[in-house]
């Protein structure tokens, strides 16, 4: 009997009557919150940034250290010209990006619901998705001048592709058994698009919009950087021109600070309109 | 009302499903239609209720639905089909919004059949919430709230677990005894055939024929599952469809 059990587990029939526990297996993969990690890790980049302009490492021409950068942004904010430079470019962001929206779901919904219009606009959209927009955005000064409306024009077109083919695909997904209920119980199609296809289609029109959001914020500071006084773009644009890598630097922090806020507002629209979902 | 099915016959491009189908789904009786998988009893349910058109014959309404009745043919679905945004009222109250009805009506109705579904103290949970037998629980009440002449149940219990499904099925013979709806039932389960109609079709597979319909004259309260008759009648339309799916699960899925 001891000699039995001091022997190294072994297959069943050497050794009976070892008892011990099953090794766990399972680990990993599973995903789960680490909080502070992210905020480290950017803290420890900056910091290191700093460290290496400071001592020389980083020659200030190349890369200039975080705190010059920040000390270009405060210039900014004092001399309030951050104002201007945000309020065109944000009221650019929000016309174009709406507009565009809500043209692509009224094309995305009609193209979902109507074979003609699949068989007509679909291959259409197909077509001039790929065509990166600000290659026509000389084209679209011609047809809607240097001014604000070629800029918007740029932002929409962007826009609109992206959330027409997000909303044709929601609604290519949409459960027919909840369409079918809808038709058994004599709802009408106006009905049963609002009630039940549009809903039904939400979060796949959500996630198309997150990526017209970050789209809006590219095409944004490429339309800027045509004729524009004001606009983060135009801001961008005239530090590069001078050299100012500081001020280059703040610019470009303000834009991504801009897509951070429109990636938390579309986060929190999805978990009010989406709550069904968990 | 009665529904009567006329010389019915269906196709699929070139696939028949379904041949010279005639039935009469008469006033206050449950009939269920039993057959192998495949043999097209699920059309034939969306042929009763108009959600497809036969390619040859009819079904006809014969005589007037209840003045009362929003929605003479109701459905309810295998798989619930509720909107999973919605709360279980609002489940129901979507098939009301429709009809003319005032705001209290509404209410009324839905407090009506909530109450009758056992349903009421979960009237405003999700459908995620719920379990499979009281989902089917909620679509049962969303039909019943448009008042139907009569109700398509598309294999309603066959998502659920047994347990669950007896209780449903008590649930089914509790209503009926009550009110006496007409339904067409279908089901590939056999139990529930035996238990719940007063005539059970039996289809052969595909294309689906009427091989025979089977009378139960016992009533529904008093059948039981130990009850010889009941069980002679189960085990002989079990001899009846043993071959067919048999046969039935040989053949290769098409299309």
């Amino acid at each position: 009997m001891t000699e039995k059990s001091t022997r190294p587990p072994g297959p069943l029939s050497d050794a009976t009557d070892v008892e011990r526990p099953v090794s766990f297996r399972g680990g990993g993969f599973v995903v789960q919150p680490r909080r502070l990690v992210g905020p480290v890790v950017f803290i420890v980049l900056i910091a290191l940034w700093e460290l290496g302009s400071r001592s020389g490492l980083i020659s200030a021409l190349v890369l200039p250290a975080p705190t010059e950068a920040f000390s270009a942004f405060m210039d900014l904010v004092e001399s309030g010209n951050l104002q201007k430079h945000l309020g065109a470019s944000l009221q650019r962001l929000v016309i174009g990006f709406s507009a565009g929206t809500v043209l692509g779901l009224i094309v995305g919904t009609a193209i979902g619901l109507s074979n003609y219009a699949r068989a007509g606009v679909a291959p259409l959209v197909a077509a001039i998705f790929p065509i990166p927009k600000i290659a026509l955005l000389p084209l679209f000064i011609i047809w809607f001048g240097i001014g604000e409306e070629s800029k918007v024009a740029t932002i929409l077109f962007g826009c609109f592709f992206p959330t027409v083919i997000a909303t044709y695909g929601g609604i290519d997904n949409v459960d027919r058994t909840l369409i079918r209920m809808g038709q058994s119980f004599g709802l009408s199609h106006w009905n049963i698009i609002r009630k039940i296809v549009l809903p039904a289609a939400l979060p796949a029109i959500l996630s198309g919009m997150r990526i017209s959001a970050a789209i809006a914020i590219i095409l944004l500071v490429a339309a800027e950087m045509i004729g524009a006084e004001f606009g983060i773009g135009a801001y961008v644009l005239l530090a590069g021109n001078l050299m100012s890598t500081d001020q280059l630097i703040a610019g470009v922090t303000v834009l991504s600070i801009m897509g951070l806020t429109v990636n938390w507002l579309i986060t929190k629209a999805e978990k009010t309109f989406l709550s069904w979902r968990n | 009302m009665d529904l009567k099915v006329d010389g019915l016959s269906h196709w699929y491009d070139d696939l028949e499903v379904l041949r010279d189908i005639n039935l009469t789904i008469p006033q206050g009786e449950i009939v269920c239609v039993i057959g192998p998988s495949g043999c097209g009893k699920s059309t034939l349910l969306r042929l009763l209720g108009g959600l497809e058109v036969p390619s040859k014959g009819q079904v006809l309404q014969v005589g007037a639905p209840p003045p009362d009745s929003l929605n003479p043919l109701t459905y309810v679905f295998q798989d619930f089909a509720l909107l999973p945004w919605r709360s279980v009222e609002s489940n129901v109250s979507l098939v009301l919004e429709r009809h003319d009805l005032s705001k209290e009506q509404v209410e009324a109705r839905i407090a009506d059949v909530l109450n009758r579904t056992r349903l009421t103290d979960f009237c405003k949970a999700v459908p995620k919430q719920l379990s499979g037998g009281m989902k089917q629980r909620v679509a049962i009440a969303r039909a019943l709230s448009v008042n139907p002449a009569v109700l398509l149940m598309d294999e309603p219990l066959s998502a659920l677990d047994s347990q669950t499904r007896e209780l449903l099925m008590g649930d089914l013979i509790d209503l009926w005894t009550r009110e006496q709806f007409t339904s067409c039932y279908i089901t590939h389960n056999l139990a529930e055939a035996v238990r719940l109609g007063h005539k059970v079709v039996v289809l052969s597979r595909r294309p689906g024929v009427i091989r025979e319909v089977v009378e139960i004259d016992a009533p529904l309260v008093e059948r039981r599952v130990s009850d010889s008759r009941i069980s002679s009648i189960q085990q002989g339309l079990w001899e009846m469809m043993r071959e067919e799916a048999q046969s039935a699960d040989l053949e290769l899925a098409r299309g």
